[in-house]
This record gives structure tokens, sequence and C-alpha cells, in this order.
């Protein structure tokens, strides 16, 4: 299997999805394009957003699978071919039980008959799952214990675990919580043998990483703005693939048949996307100086990134702590025709009447400027936000609650709102959910204990 | 028209966005549609404009990061999204549509300098 590609100074990177809700049909593409292409290649599932881990922790303890629970829709399609080509299989998909998704992996393995392909768990990142994770973190962020404790705590791992896992002849490589851009930067130290202090080599793989981190955002996906940003065949929008260079260059371009764009225009989005300071883009592998950054138009879908300078990783890791949060109870209707508005705003009126005590509540017209508006109702000072007379207006109630109870008794009223509020009100909507609560902590990164097992697929599936 | 008005459009006309949250700290990547465009960005969407269009929001801080290699302007936004993505409790929580409140912010832009953009450009049937 792996050991079928050469070593080269060119390596394939594709994105197969970009967050847990992506496109199952997206990966196939990149992993066909990656096997005509025929240079060392990976493809790389980032599915985990700040909140998953916490969900997915939740889902175990009530009885539900702890992984990606699409984690069989995501690989089903390109596992087989990936296998057979070389080309290795990275994913976060693992969640809150890496372990449980490994053993998924080697059964689907097992299945297109890989029975000898080497899978590799990577463990380490859940801070609760042992003593000395929990003490670490209770000397580093005490505050995680109080009121009741946390529901989940990660620690983001950087791409040296992942590169051992790859070294030890791993296949497919299944983690936990890592950050974003590791996951990909990881295959290419593995490739090129960059150094742990090649700061700028480090920024290079760190950096097209995080162009293709969220697939489709960088290949046309999120973007299009028919007239000023048109985009072909969006419906089929195809993910991205990187060629990286052993010296760090970058070409970001898309599988040939897809639909999508890959422009300046595209890049130059992503490239800031979730940036704050660009001179200080930390990962837990290097911290990348943006600013630098050349973006170039090499050909049709092709787009060079160059200039990414690195300097030393820091000493601490990020790690994100969950806990069970409030209730959000969320109810909505609908009023149309003459004077639409009014009627939405008397329905407002009546709910704002009758909301339970002890909720937090916000007061919505949509088609009125919701989105822009601040919780208190105060729009920004631009002409035109509010409309005389729309057509249609929906009225809606968000309440933040203690209690499950107290949210459906105050988005209850927006049911009610049916035969005792204003006239013709049709449509209504309601939902009332648990939320998770995230802080931030930092732990010194030599604590964080990692572990990577590689087990044949045979072994694994029991 | 004389050759040096100043026409005042959307910062759409002359600029693209994308928007991204992380806790209760907006940024939003602001990039010029063509390179003669950036030199108005720098000059007319500063700290102290955006600061004003968000003030509804009560932002904690506002920076701006220049990225003039693409033609580019990173605005960070402390305290916009009221407690960010698990505790806000607007319908866009994670304030992904607020690129487009940045997009609306009026410029002034030499009638020269705007010349044809592409929403201008003569639908094709």
């Amino acid at each position: 299997m792996s050991e079928g590609r050469p070593s080269a100074d060119l390596f394939l990177l594709g994105c197969g999805a970009g967050f847990s809700g992506d496109r199952t049909d997206a990966a196939l593409p990149v992993a066909e394009h990656l096997a005509r292409a025929g240079a060392p290649a990976a493809v790389v599932f980032e599915v985990l957003a700040e909140r998953t881990l916490a969900l997915a922790e939740l889902s175990r303890r009530s009885g539900g699978v702890g992984f990606e629970p699409r984690l069989r829709a995501y690989l089903e399609p390109v596992l087989g071919l990936c296998l057979q080509r070389g080309i290795r299989v990275i994913g976060n998909f693992g969640a809150a039980d890496p372990e449980g998704a490994a053993r998924v992996v080697a059964q689907m393995a097992c299945v297109s008959g890989w029975p000898g392909a080497r899978i590799a768990v990577v463990e380490g990142d859940d801070l609760l799952a042992d003593e000395a994770g929990r003490a670490l973190l209770a000397r580093h962020a005490p505050e995680a214990f109080a009121a009741g404790g946390p529901v989940a705590a990660h620690a983001y791992l950087g791409a040296g675990p992942l590169v051992e896992a790859l070294r030890a002849g791993a296949d497919v490589v299944v983690t936990g919580r890592v950050a974003d851009p590791s996951l990909f930067l990881a295959p290419l130290v593995h490739a090129f043998g960059w150094s742990e202090d090649a700061w700028d080599a480090l920024a290079a793989g760190a950096l097209a990483g995080h162009l293709l981190e969220c697939a489709a955002q960088v290949t046309g996906g999120y973007f299009a703005d028919p007239g000023m940003l048109d985009v072909p065949d969006l419906h089929a929008v195809g993910f991205p693939v990187a060629e990286v260079t052993r010296e760090g260059h970058i070409t970001v371009t898309k599988p040939p048949g897809t639909g999508g764009r890959v422009d300046r225009d595209t890049v130059r989005q992503q490239l800031l996307y979730e940036v704050h300071d660009p001179a200080a883009y930390v990962t837990p592998d290097v911290v990348l100086d943006l600013t630098q950054v050349e973006v170039r138009e090499s050909g049709p879908d092709r787009v060079e990134v160059t200039g990414a300078r690195g300097r030393p990783r820091p000493d601490r890791l990020k790690v994100l702590v969950c806990h069970e949060g409030d209730w959000l109870g969320e109810g909505e209707i609908t009023y149309a025709g003459p004077n639409a508005l009014a009627r939405a705003r008397l329905a407002l009126d009546v709910l704002r009447r009758r909301l339970p005590a002890g909720v937090r509540a916000r007061f919505d017209l949509l088609a009125c400027s919701a989105v822009f508006a601040a919780e208190d109702g105060s729009l920004p000072g631009l002409p035109g936000l509010v409309p005389d007379d729309p057509p249609e207006v929906r009225a809606r109630l968000a309440v933040s609650a203690p209690t499950r109870a107290l949210a459906q008794a105050a988005v209850d009223e927006v049911l009610a709102l049916y035969t005792c509020g204003p006239a013709a009100g049709g449509g209504v909507r309601t939902s009332v959910r648990m939320r998770v609560h995230t802080r931030e902590a930092f732990v010194p990164r030599e604590a964080v204990r990692t572990r990577v097992r590689v087990v044949e697929a045979r072994h694994a599936a029991e | 028209m004389p050759r040096n008005e100043r026409i005042t459009v959307p910062l759409w006309r002359i600029a693209h966005a994308r928007a991204g949250d992380k806790g209760d700290v907006l940024n939003v990547g602001v990039f010029a549609r063509q390179p003669r465009f950036f030199s108005v960005l720098v000059e007319q969407v500063t700290e102290e404009r955006i600061a004003a269009l968000f003030a509804h929001r009560r932002p904690r801080a506002v920076r701006r990061h220049l990225l003039p290699k693409i033609e580019a302007l990173n605005l960070v936004l402390e305290g916009v999204l009221e407690g960010g993505v698990n505790r806000a409790l607007g319908l866009d929580a994670h304030g992904k549509t607020l690129s487009c409140l940045v997009l609306s912010l009026p410029v002034e832009v030499p009638a020269d300098l705007l010349g044809q953009t592409s929403a201008e450009r003569t639908p094709t049937a």
C-alpha cells in the first residue's frame, strides 16, 4: 500500500470535508484527482467545530456514538481507492471516541478487501480521560471545575503525533481534537522530513492547511454574489487540492470537471478567514505571519500562494473547555399582506407581556434587519434598514432559560398566538435545545501526553 | 460630470468581504475588487468608521490590519457577537451576515476611479 509511492519533491493535499455537516459526495473527485496525479498524497477530513466535541461527548454519554456520526458516509466513497493507491487518509472524525471511529474504519477496510490496512489512533487530547489530565486542567484552569464541572476538555494537538503515526506506516489516521491546519501539515512534515524548527516551511504547510480546512470556502463556496462574483456550477462545487513543494511553494486548485472557481478572490477571502492578527496566526506547530503572503493566478483554477513566514511555536497548547449551558428556546410566526408589520409588532408586544420571569429574551422582526440588530433591537445608523410596508414579516422570539421547562413555557406563547394573537398569523415553528458553553484555557505543551497506536484493520475491527 | 467628482456608493461596489467568528470576536476580511480601490479602503474604512457602524452592538475594541500585498483589510471587532455562538440569541449567532453590514458602509469614490464595475456591465440575455 503506502510503500508503493516514492518520496518526491511534491506532495498533494486534498480536502474531503470542511465541517461536520459538509457534503459527502465531494471527496471522491478529490481522491480520483490525487490518484491520477500519482504524486504522494493525503486526503484530509476536518469535521470538528468548537462545540462538536462536547455534543459528541453528550451523545456518547446518552448511549449514542461519540465519533462523527457521518463517518461511514464520508469514507465509504473513497476508502478503497485511497488504500489501493496509497493515498493517506487523515481525519479528526474520531471526535470524543477515536477508538470507536477506528473500529468502524477497520471494518470498512476489511469489507473493501484491505484487512492489512494500518489504522492509527491518536489520543491524548482528552484531558478528562485520566487523572493526570484532570489534574493538569485543575492546575491551569481551576475555574473549569466550578458549577457542575466540564462536559469536555480537549487540547488542540499539533502535527507531532500524526507524523509519528505516518512514520509507523499508518494508512488511515484517526484523531480527536487536533488544530485544523495541523491535520494538513502532518503529511507534509512526514513526506519532506521538515525539522521541528524549520519555521518558514512549517508556516507554508500550516498555511496550506488553513486554506483547505474549510473545503469549498476556497473553491467558490460561500462566495457567490450574483452579478458581482459569479460561480460556475455552484451546485457541484469541487473541494480543494493543494500542491505543495518541499520548499513550501503552494498551488491551490480543484479537481477538473467539478464546479466552483479557484482564483485570487476566492483564495484571498479564505486567507483571512477567522484570522485576528495576520502577523501572528497561532497554531500548535508554528506561529504564522501572513503579512507578506502573495496570491497569484497561474492558470485556470490554479493559484500560487507564497511568502508565508514562521516564528517559533507557542509553549502552551490551547484547551477548549465545554460546560452544559443554558436552554435556548425559539419560536416564529409569519404575518402577511396589508398591515403585516403592525400585526407582527403587536404579536411581539403580546409575547413581551407574557414572558415568564427569569428568562433573557430577544424579539425580532425577520425581513426587517433582524441579523444586523443588537439584542435590544437597536439598529446600525444606516437608512432603509426597515421597510415601511413589507409584504410579509416573521416575528421571532428567542429566550435563554436555566431550565428546559422555562424555555418551553416561553416559546409555547408563540404557539398560543394562533388563537390568542393578532389576525392571520401562520407557520409557527418552535424549538427548545440545550446549549454548550465553551471557554479557553492554556496548558504547557510538554504536559499533554499523546499516544499513538497503529493496528492492522483485521485486528482492530473486533 | 466633472472629472474629479466623488460618488457615494456602498463599500460593496468596490470590495467583497467574508466574516469569521471566534468566541465573542468577529473578524471581517475586506478585499478590494480591483487593486486601484485599495487606497479608498485604507482612507475610508477606518477603525473609527467601523466602530461607529457597529456602535449599536457596543464593541469593546475595533482593530484594523492592512495587507497591501493582497489589497485587503482585516477588521477585528471584540464583543460584538453578544457573547458568541453559544450565548447569543440572534438568528445569526455566528455573525456570518455581518460581512454584509460592513459592505453597506457608504464610501466616496472618485468617478474616474470607479469606472465600470461588473454590476454595471450590460447584462447579456
